[in-house]
């Protein structure tokens, strides 16, 4: 057993312990905070995928977030409004099944991060950079003029879809499903990290000519890194939109990339549980800080520089020290 | 539409790709010399327009606005490179990113606390206001020649710069390879102090000329830095001359665009319907260029070959 | 951020106010920081100006920053509602968080009262019993705007905003009540800065007169290109490009605007003008319509305070409904959906020493409600 290993141990304990704890004595809010905090660090869970085993830093990340928000708002809308999403050439109602709507949502990021990778994995370092955020801006204009999902407006949905054999209104539930699927999603990308894709994928990271020269292809292999980081990521988006009861452009916005990458930069990159941490101490921070003044913007700035310029590795890596080269 | 309408159009989609250029030339030099991206760009932008606002606010002078829009933006690139920046070379791109994205929360709120949540006034000065008529019978103001005249002297400058001179070749050659002209004795600090506060003054200068004729408000630097950073990558990083060319390309595209894609969907659709889609698309429009011309070059137009 | 104000501490004079049975809790979620501060401080303001003024020590504020984030005032509503367990909420600045929660809100059995946003949903088909809206519809200013187009004279007039919800709302507002042709209908990019192609058109348009909705930033910097342009039409827009806040930021450019608004400080009542006065002593500056629309909601709550208990949800609703209070610009009615009937006047922006103001040359719109009130069904 690591040290890493009794870390992310005790950090899921404790985002497992304290929303009972606040369910217990009645601080409802608390709960809220953690679930925003457990959607954020999956959609930087997802993130990392690409990032921090792939080097692939991808500053549109927020498409597939909003994707999955759309995907959500869209057939939830129609199910409220009980019109159908299109009558021809075959009928589709709206849903208000979370599970559906997941599956929907997963697809449809996992498709467009297809057709996106396989345009920008042309580029690389700046430019990767660069190009997916030109693709999330389109993201994001367009939503703003789409009307017919109320444009900048945003949608809302009155009333949190249902998961078989939860009421997710009560925000435990809703917070215990999101945490299930953050534990399994963990272990995904755990066993990803071991597994012979994940060490191709880092080496191709490390040494691209390398791992050419050894008969794999390091494109298909970011491709396929950022497919499934894409699909992550748009699954936290659709939980995001449910905890929020709304969906709105800003989900697409280059900011909402920005602090998705600063989730994970902050608990450190590549580690296993860093955006769980960063995105876990974001939420912390901006609910907190916000008490202490009007510009609590300014100590925020602060305190992230100061991680940067004297954490090596993000909380985890002041921690716990250096990563060891294996196990 | 007209070819008087047309070629106002042009000259102002250049005026707004020549400013862009001020912007766009300090950040390619910065990344193309010491490999830093500065997400806090804009808010030296910001900074410059400010000080300029206050200034001017002071004296009533629009001139000496100016001077302060390039010292301070100056002075405030030279001590956060000396104080920050400095540390971030040796790190990797995400932890610029994070950096700089935690000076930006600085800055801003910085400024906010310091000037209040209004936004500032600043406006151009009486001999340079009113249009102007060009050859053709065309009406133009007369600012946004001056802009687009000071945006061609700086880059001419800037060419001269690089090209002619000591700095210009240590610049080059830092590009090029930074350890070797450290082997070769060049002062790297006091160079990179040089250069981002250069970058800066340049930003900051833009950040007052366009602010005369738009608003001086906290935020106002985020939007042009995003475009910014499109200029220089389908201009490819580390060349002014592609960070010109990239300019006026989206600089163009955006105003020229945005006039012609609703009347292009005339022909499609309803009237209504066809101006809110090519609204939609005109925004879209630079964005499309940008990943078209990734696409066929990876690194920018006149970016290093991979 | 999260200061909680008690108006007054109470000690022993008590006794003489109406007798009050329970204290009632108001949520203030409004944008304190970031670009669009302006408008929630002014809001803030106005409505803290008012609680105090009244001595009132049975009413807590609990006041909250929504970053002009969506999914963060979603956030504060929930904590405000469930945790700190208010009674009223109320300060939203943007229709688009206004939409993000208010619905959820007033199912929730809380009451909103608005100090600013009014989008068409709310007003319409999406009305509630627990939303009131102090300030205006949407598309009230603009079809003011409209009104006054038509006696003005304006025949061809060419209309912009931006390209999102409530630009396109006020075009429609505007072209509701405007009977002349539209020389140009362009939506421009929401943000963006510089205008010249804009303004080339509207010269070559041949148009008489320009009606723009661009808020913040955006309309100071089109006013500004405007008047260095050569284009020298009548321009009439609504009071948000021309406030008290952004005025000062456009200069001579702004001077002779026209503009519609349901309040400026020289209408002529002593409810106004001891509000324009203890709001320039308290804050130091001249107070904005929004700082009176966050006045007139804090007023409006203690109208109702004052008649019924916050626990009988149906006699605090019709106590709301009544709106039995001085409003700073005059009588103040609601429709049957709860949004207000109320003059709206034609401004023109002057200057007044070394202020750049406002000063109230006609009304635009008479006892004006809106246009969605009938699908309504409350």
């Amino acid at each position: 057993m690591t040290r890493e290993t009794v870390f992310n141990a005790v950090v899921l304990a404790a985002l497992a312990i304290v929303p009972l704890w606040a369910h217990v004595t009645g601080e409802l809010f608390t709960i809220t905070l953690a679930t925003r905090a457990v959607i954020l660090a999956l959609a930087a869970v997802g993130l990392n995928i690409a990032l921090g085993l792939g080097g692939l830093v991808s500053l549109g990340h927020a498409v597939f977030f909003g994707i999955g928000g759309y995907a959500m708002g869209i057939l939830a809308s129609h199910a409220q409004n009980y019109t159908p999403l299109m009558e021809w050439p075959f009928l589709i109602d709206g849903t208000k099944s979370m599970p559906v709507i997941w599956l929907v949502a997963i697809v449809l990021s996992a498709l467009v991060a297809f057709v996106i990778g396989l345009l920008s994995l042309r580029t690389s370092g700046v430019y990767f950079i660069m190009i997916t955020l030109a693709f999330g801006q389109m993201f994001y204009f367009f939503s703003i003029s789409w009307s017919a999902y109320g444009g900048e407006d945003g949608l809302s949905i009155y009333v949190r879809n249902g998961f078989p054999g939860l009421n997710t209104l009560v925000p435990i539930q809703f917070y215990g499903l999101c945490f299930a699927i953050l534990a399994l999603v963990l272990l995904f990308a755990a066993k990803l990290q071991r597994s012979p894709f994940g060490l191709a994928l880092n080496a191709a990271r490390q040494a691209p000519d390398r791992v050419e020269t050894v008969g794999l292809n390091p494109m298909r292999l970011r491709l396929l890194a950022f497919v499934l980081s894409g699909a992550i990521t748009g699954l936290a988006g659709a939980l995001f939109a449910d905890l929020n009861r709304f969906v709105s452009p800003t989900m697409f916005s280059w900011q909402m990339s920005g602090e998705i990458i600063v989730f994970i930069i902050l608990g450190g990159v590549a580690r296993l549980f860093g955006p769980v941490v960063g995105a876990v101490l974001f939420v912390a921070l901006e609910h907190f800080l916000g008490d202490l003044s009007d510009y609590w913007h300014i100590y925020l700035g602060f305190l992230l520089l100061g991680v940067v310029l004297f954490a090596r590795g993000g909380v985890i890596g002041m921690l716990l020290g250096r990563e060891k080269a294996h196990d | 539409m007209s070819l008087i309408l047309l070629i106002e159009q042009m000259l102002n989609g250049l005026q707004f790709g020549i400013m862009l250029f001020l912007m766009a030339a300090g950040l390619t030099l910065i990344f193309g010399v010491m490999g830093l991206i500065n997400l806090a760009h804009g808010s030296l932008y910001m900074i410059g327009a400010f000080c300029a606002a206050a200034v001017a606010g002071l004296t009533g002078s629009f001139v000496l606005g100016l001077i302060a829009a390039l010292a301070g933006a100056a002075v405030a690139g030279a001590l956060v490179e000396l104080v920050v920046i400095r540390r971030l070379y040796a790190k990797d791109h995400l932890d610029q990113v994070l950096a700089t994205f935690a000076l930006i929360l600085i800055f801003s709120e910085g400024t906010r606390w310091v000037f209040g949540s209004f936004p500032l006034f600043l406006d151009i000065p009486d001999f340079l206001s009113g249009p102007v008529t060009l050859p053709g019978g065309i009406e133009y103001p007369l600012y946004r020649l001056t802009l687009i005249v000071v945006g061609l002297l700086v880059a001419a400058g800037l060419f001269l710069l690089i090209s002619r001179t000591r700095l210009g070749i240590q610049i080059r050659a830092g590009e090029n390879d930074r350890e070797m002209i450290a082997a070769l004795g060049i002062d790297i600090a006091k160079l990179y102090t040089i250069v981002f506060a250069l970058g800066a003054a340049l930003a900051g200068l833009a950040g007052a000329l366009v602010g005369a004729i738009q608003s001086v408000q906290v935020g106002m630097g985020e939007p042009v830095l995003i475009l910014a950073f499109v200029v220089i990558v389908i201009g490819g990083i580390g060349s002014i001359k592609g960070a010109l060319i990239g300019a006026i390309l989206v600089g163009l595209t955006d105003t020229l665009g945005g006039i012609f894609l609703p009347e292009l969907m005339k022909l499609f659709f309803a009237p209504a319907t066809a101006t809110s889609i090519g609204s939609s698309l005109a925004s879209m429009a630079i964005y499309i260029l940008m990943a078209a011309v990734l696409v066929l070059r990876p690194t920018g137009l006149f970016g290093a070959r991979p | 951020m999260k200061k909680t104000l008690l108006a007054a501490v109470a000690a022993a004079a008590l006794g003489i106010s109406p007798a009050l049975a329970e204290p009632v809790k108001v949520g203030m979620i409004t944008t304190l920081s970031g670009g669009g501060a302006g408008l929630g401080i002014d809001v803030r303001d106005g409505f803290m100006l008012a609680v105090k003024q009244s001595g009132n020590e049975e009413l807590e504020v609990i006041i909250e920053d929504d970053q002009r984030k969506p999914d963060i005032a979603v956030q504060l509503a929930d904590k405000l509602v469930q945790s700190e367990k208010v009674d009223v909420l109320t300060g939203i600045i943007w229709s688009n968080l206004a939409m993000a929660v208010v619905p959820s809100v007033t199912a929730q059995g809380k009451f909103y009262l608005s100090p600013n946003a009014g989008p068409s949903a709310l007003a319409g088909k999406g009305c509630n019993a627990n939303y009131f809206n102090v300030a205006w519809q949407n598309d009230n200013l603009h079809e003011a705007a409209g009104a006054y187009a038509n006696v003005a004279g304006f025949k061809n007039t060419f209309v912009l905003a931006p390209n999102y919800p409530a630009g396109k709302d006020a075009l429609t507002g505007y072209k509701r009540m405007y009977k002349g042709d539209l020389a140009g209908e362009t939506y421009t990019k929401l943000g963006q800065t510089d205008y010249a192609a804009e303004l080339a058109q509207i010269r070559a348009s041949g148009a008489d007169s320009v009606f723009f909705f661009l808020p913040g930033g955006m309309g100071i910097s089109f006013l500004k290109q405007y008047a260095g342009s050569g284009v020298d039409l009548p321009v009439v827009g609504p009071a948000f490009s021309f406030d008290q806040g952004i005025l000062q930021a456009v200069g001579d450019a702004a001077l002779g605007v026209k503009n519609t608004s349901q309040w400026n400080k020289d209408i002529d009542t002593p409810v106004n003008k001891a509000f324009v006065e203890s709001f320039q002593a308290e804050y130091g500056r001249l107070p904005s319509l929004y700082a009176s629309q966050g006045f007139d909601t804090a007023n409006l709550l203690l109208s109702a305070m004052a008649k019924a208990d916050v626990n009988d949800a149906d006699a605090f609703r019709s106590a709301l409904e009544e709106a039995d209070f001085e409003s700073t610009r005059g009588q103040f009615k609601f429709a049957p959906n709860h949004h207000p009937i109320q003059n709206i006047y034609v401004r023109e922006v002057i200057k007044e020493g070394d202020i750049y103001t406002n000063k109230i040359i006609g009304t635009a719109l008479n006892s004006h409600t809106d246009a969605y009130w009938s699908e309504c069904n409350m």
